[in-house]
């Protein structure tokens, strides 16, 4: 049953991933690709926070398998974030490149510690 | 075909939604078979978003080399890479794991881990877009030869 609903919510997290991206490039046009950026670090952000809260107690084992593991791991994407890093490098952007890789590994990384304080200060 | 955004259309998204959980139920799949000790380097991570780097540059170069997309090409890009790649691979799993590894004290392995799948995430996935211009490079420029 937790892995049914884990699938279920992986479906959803990739769809709400292509909607959000949709919406995101039908209104900015951005020399870095940032509706992937915006995706991965609110999805770090929520994981942090779920993972956050499976320390403290406050969610059990399972909660994390289905809304971690299924929504923000559906939800979050390595492969696109590295398509769109080798698209900018083959454009000859190399520095852009550069910024995508390491600035949105440095940037989810802070997401995802916030979300683990924000849930030790909201859950403890 | 209609004009309208992919993304606004139900069935698109519905494909997408199934190729989710295709790559979700994968990427768990492969979570149980690669365990990693707390404070390890997590190779389930690791191995699932090399490997799914590798195969969506394979398969949106190839797409891109077939030519102009069509319906089919459009629901195979979005069911296979968007759905189930984008499923397969986590960017929010590999955040968490180097935050962790950070915070449990180990900074030498949560630097290497996180810029070593940038960096391999990279090469894999240049790997796959050199494979599929390979596999698909037009016929008639090897009968110049």
């Amino acid at each position: 049953m937790t892995v049914l609903l884990m699938a279920l919510l992986g479906g959803a997290g990739a769809a709400t991933r292509f909607v959000v991206d949709g919406w995101f490039r039908g209104r900015w046009s951005t020399r870095l690709p940032l509706a992937t950026i915006v995706i991965n670090t609110t999805g770090s952000l929520l994981l942090g926070f779920l993972g956050g809260a499976l320390a403290t107690g406050a969610i059990r084992p399972s909660v994390l398998v289905v809304a971690g593991t299924g929504f923000c791991g559906g939800y979050t994407t390595f492969s696109t974030a590295m398509v769109e890093t080798v698209r900018l490098a083959q454009s000859g952007a190399y520095r852009r490149a550069l910024v995508n890789a390491f600035g949105s590994l440095v940037v989810t990384v802070a997401a995802a510690a916030l979300g683990v304080g924000l849930a030790d200060l909201l859950l403890a | 075909m209609s004009g309208r955004p992919h993304h606004t259309d139900l069935r698109l998204v519905a494909v997408v939604a199934a190729g989710g959980a295709v790559g979700t139920l994968a990427r768990y799949g492969l979570n149980q078979v690669l365990p990693h000790p707390a404070g390890g380097l997590p190779v389930s991570t690791l191995t699932e978003n090399l490997l799914g780097a590798f195969l969506l540059g394979v398969l949106l170069e190839g797409l891109v080399r077939a030519g102009a997309e069509d319906r089919r090409r459009r629901v195979i890009r979005l069911g296979a890479g968007t759905g189930v790649l984008g499923g397969f691979t986590t960017w929010s799993s590999l955040a968490l794991e180097v935050q962790q590894l950070g915070a449990g004290g180990d900074l030498r392995l949560a630097a290497a881990y996180g810029v070593g799948s940038v960096v391999l995430g990279f090469v894999t996935c240049t790997l796959g877009v050199l494979l599929a211009a390979r596999l698909r490079r037009p016929r008639d420029a090897e009968a110049d030869r």
